[in-house]
């Protein structure tokens, strides 16, 4: 067997390789027994380490307040999960699916726009030439080293000049400029989209912009995702915006929300229970979202790295 | 003779029209003026106010803000607990930064290599931590870390993780469990990328797969690499969100423990000028750490 490995086509034996069977022949018997054990206990330790807190998480979201501090944390007693989440949903006048509504629609709806914004900016960056087009990029690329929690007291002190804090769009406005997605647009644009489609499309009579939402956006689909991804994450993890920004409890993001029970935890003890169902809450969905979307994260991120 | 030619050469090049105008502006207005809204604007207008000092006349005068020139950078040069709070986020940042790319790279390499079933679960349980935010994962490691509340109580009761001593690498576990599976992924994705005719004359030469890991494929993941730490060292700068939330776990965070805390703080104080400064030292810290950490790096690992 061993004198066929170099007769395999190298499709097949790249197969091979991303489906996790091993190649045939030489390279078979190098890897003995030990180091493939020892790669098997790092990932399974490393796994435990990895999921054992949000395991921990939907065990205690199913207990009761009584069984949360006196049963076994790993393992479920009394499931009451519909009882909790009921209960969590209707606290403080049904607040927190308000919270939940909001994330999605500063991170969702935000992320959204600014894939649009990022993706036909980078567009035209990588496909058309005029004056100013590099010193565009290149403050674009400075402003990818300055991260959106530099800005919030900045901006915090701009919306006080306006008298602006305190309202949705002063957590939503900034959160749809994203420098890096037209860094990574652009980059993908330049290889993905070729010159000769963009020709044929203006023989054809397509304008410009039409050619960009019919045909161009489909060759950069997984740097949007990617894009899109990127800042939807972005948005949901940043903290100091809406923290600095907003008094009013009915405008919060979730995280925000879950913080301010979070602190409360001492006064009303029965947070406790409903900071970690709030917290599973918020959680399913985006581990949800992020399993369909792997794929595309995938091939994005690696063609935005390799450049 | 050729200074002129140039010139008539530049004044056609400056009549020539540029194709396909108003689509460029299309494409280009909306996402630059927003840049320039919430990114320029308020960094501008951050150094302003930095400038800004309040002044009154006598002690109860009214107070108004007068034009104070760096007074407020000699003052945060002068800030205690600024500096402490840096070096605290840069020994953070040592430590931590290192070990989760180091860890996210060796899950890359052992997910490439034959040596692992199951690639696909693993990939997905590492990656999971990612989705949640990192006030979340903060609050949740808080209570695992609690003597009172943890599931662990036996371990959380004999060591304090929660204590002075230790809550700085409590918070940089919490950090590293959220990001080291998405270091991974991009690792992993640019190792899939490298054609797998690059190993196979090394396979044939007899070379171990831990030998062409460290020859062939870290060199060729270096870019990746490169990309990661950098996007750690903003984030490292950057820390908030986890101290905030564990200050309502323990009382061994202070109001001034990493930078942007003392920058919030400092402006509900309110002491807006004092804290613009704050920001503007430390987003420009974070840029010039990033930048050179980029230029350092390209030049070693590209020449």
């Amino acid at each position: 067997m061993s004198t066929t490995t170099a007769a395999v086509p190298p499709s097949a034996r790249a197969r091979a390789r991303t489906t996790g069977r091993k190649g045939n022949g030489r390279n078979g018997p190098r890897e003995g027994f030990l180091p493939r054990t020892a790669a098997m206990l790092v990932m399974g330790v490393f796994t435990v380490y990895f999921l054992t807190p949000i395991w921990w998480l939907l065990v205690a979201s199913t207990k009761s307040r009584g069984d949360l501090t006196t049963t076994n944390a790993l393992w479920f007693s009394d499931i009451q999960l519909g009882e909790n989440i009921a209960a969590v949903a209707s606290y403080g006048g049904g607040v927190l699916p308000r919270w939940l509504l909001n994330s999605v629609l500063y991170a969702g709806v935000g992320a959204l726009v600014a894939t649009v914004l990022a993706g036909m900016c980078g567009y035209a960056l990588a496909k058309y030439v005029f004056p100013g087009r590099e010193l565009v990029f290149n403050v674009v690329l400075g402003g990818v080293l300055v991260p959106a929690t530099a800005l919030a007291l900045p901006l915090f002190l701009l919306f006080s000049q306006v008298s602006a804090t305190n309202t949705f769009w002063s957590v939503f406005l900034p959160s749809i400029v994203s420098p890096f997605g037209v860094y990574l647009a652009r980059i993908f644009a330049a290889s993905a989209v070729p010159e000769e489609l963009l020709e044929a499309a203006r023989l054809d009579g397509s304008g410009e912009v039409r050619t960009f939402f019919t045909v161009s956006v489909r060759l950069m689909f997984p740097a949007l995702v990617t894009v899109f991804l990127f800042q939807f994450v972005a948005i949901w993890n940043n903290f100091f915006l809406p923290l600095i920004m907003l008094r009013d409890e009915s405008l919060f993001p979730v995280t925000l929300g879950l913080y301010t029970w979070n602190t409360q935890v001492n006064q009303v003890p029965e947070l406790r229970l409903y900071v970690l169902t709030g917290a599973l809450l918020s959680i399913v969905p985006l581990i949800i979202v992020f399993l369909l979307l792997q794929r595309f994260w995938r091939t994005g991120l690696g063609s935005g790295a390799l450049k | 003779m050729s200074t002129t030619v140039l010139d008539v050469q530049a004044r056609n090049r400056a009549r020539v029209k540029v194709p396909h105008k108003k689509a460029i502006a299309i494409f280009v207005a909306p996402f630059a003026t927003l840049f320039t809204l919430f990114y320029l604007i308020p960094i501008g207008y951050a150094v302003w106010q930095s400038m800004l000092v309040i002044e009154r006349e006598g002690t109860y005068g009214e107070p108004r803000e007068v034009f104070g020139g760096l007074s407020q950078y000699a003052q945060v040069m002068d800030s205690g607990p600024f500096w402490e709070s840096v070096g605290r986020v840069l020994l953070f940042g040592v430590v931590q930064v290192p070990v989760m790319l180091g860890l996210a790279l060796l899950f890359a390499l052992l997910l490439d290599s034959p040596l692992v079933k199951g690639r696909r679960f693993f990939r997905l349980a590492f990656f999971a931590p990612y989705a949640v935010p990192g006030v979340i994962a903060a609050i949740m490691w808080g209570f695992l870390y609690s003597p009172n509340l943890s599931p662990f109580k036996p371990l959380t009761q004999e060591v304090g993780f929660l204590s002075a001593d230790l809550v700085l690498w409590s918070m940089a576990n919490v950090v590293t469990w959220v990001y080291v599976g998405y270091n991974m992924l991009i690792i992993y994705s640019s190792l899939l990328a490298i054609p797998t005719e690059i190993y196979e004359a090394a396979r044939l030469d007899g070379a171990s797969q831990a030998r062409i890991a460290w020859a062939i494929k870290i060199p060729l993941v270096m870019p990746a690499i490169i990309l990661t730490a950098i996007f750690s060292i903003i984030g490292t700068l950057q820390l908030l969100a986890e101290p905030q939330v564990f200050r309502t776990f323990t009382s061994a965070v202070s109001s001034t423990f990493t930078p942007n805390l003392l920058v919030y703080t400092t402006s509900s104080v309110p002491n807006v000028s004092l804290a613009a400064a704050y920001s503007v030292v430390l987003a420009l810290a974070t840029f010039i750490l990033s930048f050179t950490f980029l230029k350092v790096t390209q030049r070693k690992a590209f020449q």
